[in-house]
């Protein structure tokens, strides 16, 4: 079942790489390990879960991929588009809670990183328009965060993400608090924008049924200090859709990656 | 959900206009129970005036007293919108250092705590009457903007912070973009509190100033017709700083509504 860390060709194919993290840890400022050593390689258009229990930092790893949190010990790389100058242009980011603004509209909210990057209004507009279609809200622009549901936030918030035509998306649990129906309908939503604009995706959850319904490899990851406990790769037939969450395929790679995840729970209360 | 009217939550027209006439009718029959006393007991009016006593000196009077509510609410703007300016600076200094903040804030606090009666005449010395006026309003009303500023610069929403990290905003950006407007709604409330200090701070300071200045404030008018004895004008100008207070609060209120009525909780309808 435990499989090898890292099971793609690291040295043969670097360039083919989205993001690679080696030796990362990363130790709270009270010295508790929050992390690693954690090795990670990404590829290009790879749709990959992080998924462990909580507390195990999989959010901290990916917030050090995305630069927002420095790693303690140990080298990141992220692959960006020739000659980007912005910094994290080339990394859309979608947080656990939709963080809108509750102050403007939809489409401001989904404009500002292309403000904050100096495109011409005009031109950002019709970016933050475009992508908010490309989520289905192409009629909420103008409504503000308050006027919209909890699932038509977090798309607005992955419109937002999406705007600056990003290499890698990273995602912090963004459909948790979201009800099962709504889940389901953005995890298809996902598959499908993933399908169709080839990002690499990197999803943080703790949902064993998420994580293997929508990605191609499941890194299963120890209670803290977070490590790698397994590498699970999910073939099926695409594209999936419903069908495939009812599949034995399906429960077959559930039951497995649940065995993995298991004795990261082991020897806790499981209250 | 927007603009629609939710008939069921709402209170019955009648039930409304009963809670907006209770505390007329209780205005209108204190009124006339001391017009009753004053007229039945034949109270003279040095001792206590009759309501209609008190508005024929306001009508005849209305030449010196709204000369004096002109001044008064002159020094209360001024004061008001340097309390509202050096609130809002001071608190955006204190957000971009620490140390600004560990040196200074103490001393905001006992600028605060300092009654400012115990201040004015000190003031009166070393300043301009005028100057020293609006220098009072100004210590009453910008500590509530401090402190309310630099609270909303604290409450920023992490995430938001570290989306606008994420993307390379720069100070100036992050501060015109993300920290003002997630202040806003404590700006506004601190502002709200500043209106009606900053009327107290100018009155507080004509009184300290007293007949020895050159005033001509409404508080300076009270203390005068003190002096006289001329008890009408006293009740009229008292009136008229009531009616400006209750004026500023309600311009405030209402400026506050209508900026964040669109998001922030505080202005949204109860049937939300």
């Amino acid at each position: 079942m435990i499989e090898s860390k890292i099971s793609t060709g690291v040295e043969a194919s670097l360039t083919a790489l989205a993001a690679s993290l080696r030796g990362v840890t990363k130790a709270y400022d009270n010295g508790v390990m929050a992390l690693g050593p954690l090795d990670l390689a990404v590829r290009k258009g790879e749709f990959i879960s992080l998924l462990g229990p909580s507390g195990c930092g999989k959010s901290t790893a990916l917030r050090i991929i995305a630069g927002l949190t420095a790693p303690s010990s140990g080298t990141v790389r992220v692959s960006r588009h020739e000659g980007e100058v912005q910094p994290g242009h080339g990394i859309g980011f979608v947080f656990q809670e939709p963080t809108l603004m509750p102050w403007t509209s939809a489409r401001e909210n989904v404009r500002l990183p292309l403000k904050l990057a100096g495109v011409p209004k005009a031109e950002a507009r019709a970016r933050a328009d475009e992508a908010l279609a490309s989520v289905g809200l192409a009629d909420f622009a103008d409504a503000f965060p308050r006027e919209l549901s909890g699932g038509m936030k977090m798309r607005v918030s992955l419109a937002r993400a999406l705007v600056t035509d990003p290499d890698i998306l990273l995602m912090d649990e963004p459909f948790a608090a979201l009800d099962e129906i709504t889940r389901f309908r953005l995890n298809n939503d996902l598959l499908a924008l993933w399908r169709g604009l080839g990002k690499t995706i990197i999803f943080v959850t703790h949902s064993v049924f998420e994580s293997v319904y929508l990605s191609q490899r499941v890194v299963v990851m120890t209670a803290r200090p977070g490590r790698i406990q397994a590498d699970v790769r999910i073939e099926t037939v695409e594209p999936r859709g419903e069908e495939f969450r009812t599949s034995v395929a399906y429960a077959d790679y559930c039951r497995r990656v649940s065995a993995a995840l298991a004795p990261s729970y082991s020897g806790q209360s499981v209250l | 959900m927007s603009g629609q009217p939710v008939i069921a939550a709402r209170p019955s027209g009648a039930q409304r206009a009963v809670r907006f006439a209770l505390p007329v009718v209780v205005f209108a029959a204190g009124l006339v129970a001391w017009e009753l006393v004053v007229r039945v007991k034949e109270i003279p009016p040095y001792v206590l005036p009759a309501p209609s006593a008190i508005f024929l000196t306001l009508i005849n009077d209305w030449a010196v007293l709204s000369q004096s509510l002109a001044a008064t609410l002159l020094t209360t703007l001024e004061g008001f919108v340097a309390a509202s300016v050096g609130g809002i600076a001071l608190a955006l200094l204190f957000n971009q250092s620490k140390w600004v903040e560990y040196s200074l804030f103490p001393y905001a606090v006992i600028l605060q705590v300092t009654p400012v009666i115990a201040i004015a005449p000190l003031l009166l010395i070393y300043l301009e009457q005028q100057t020293a006026v609006v220098v009072c309003a100004f210590i009453v009303a910008f500590f509530p903007v401090l402190s309310n500023t630099t609270l909303g610069l604290n409450s920023v929403d992490r995430n938001l912070a570290g989306l606008f990290q994420l993307y390379g905003a720069s100070p100036p950006q992050t501060l015109r973009y993300l920290k003002l407007p997630a202040a806003l709604p404590y700006i506004l409330g601190g502002l709200r509190i500043a209106g009606g200090l900053s009327l107290i701070g100018a009155v507080v300071a004509e009184i300290a100033a007293g007949t020895a200045g050159a005033g001509s404030g409404l508080a300076y008018r009270i203390a005068e017709s003190g002096y006289r004895l001329n008890i009408p004008r006293m009740f009229a100008a008292l009136l008229l700083l009531s009616l400006a207070g209750i004026v500023i609060y309600g311009l405030l209120a209402l400026v506050s509504h209508l900026v964040l009525r669109r998001w922030h909780e505080s202005a949204l309808g109860k049937e939300n």
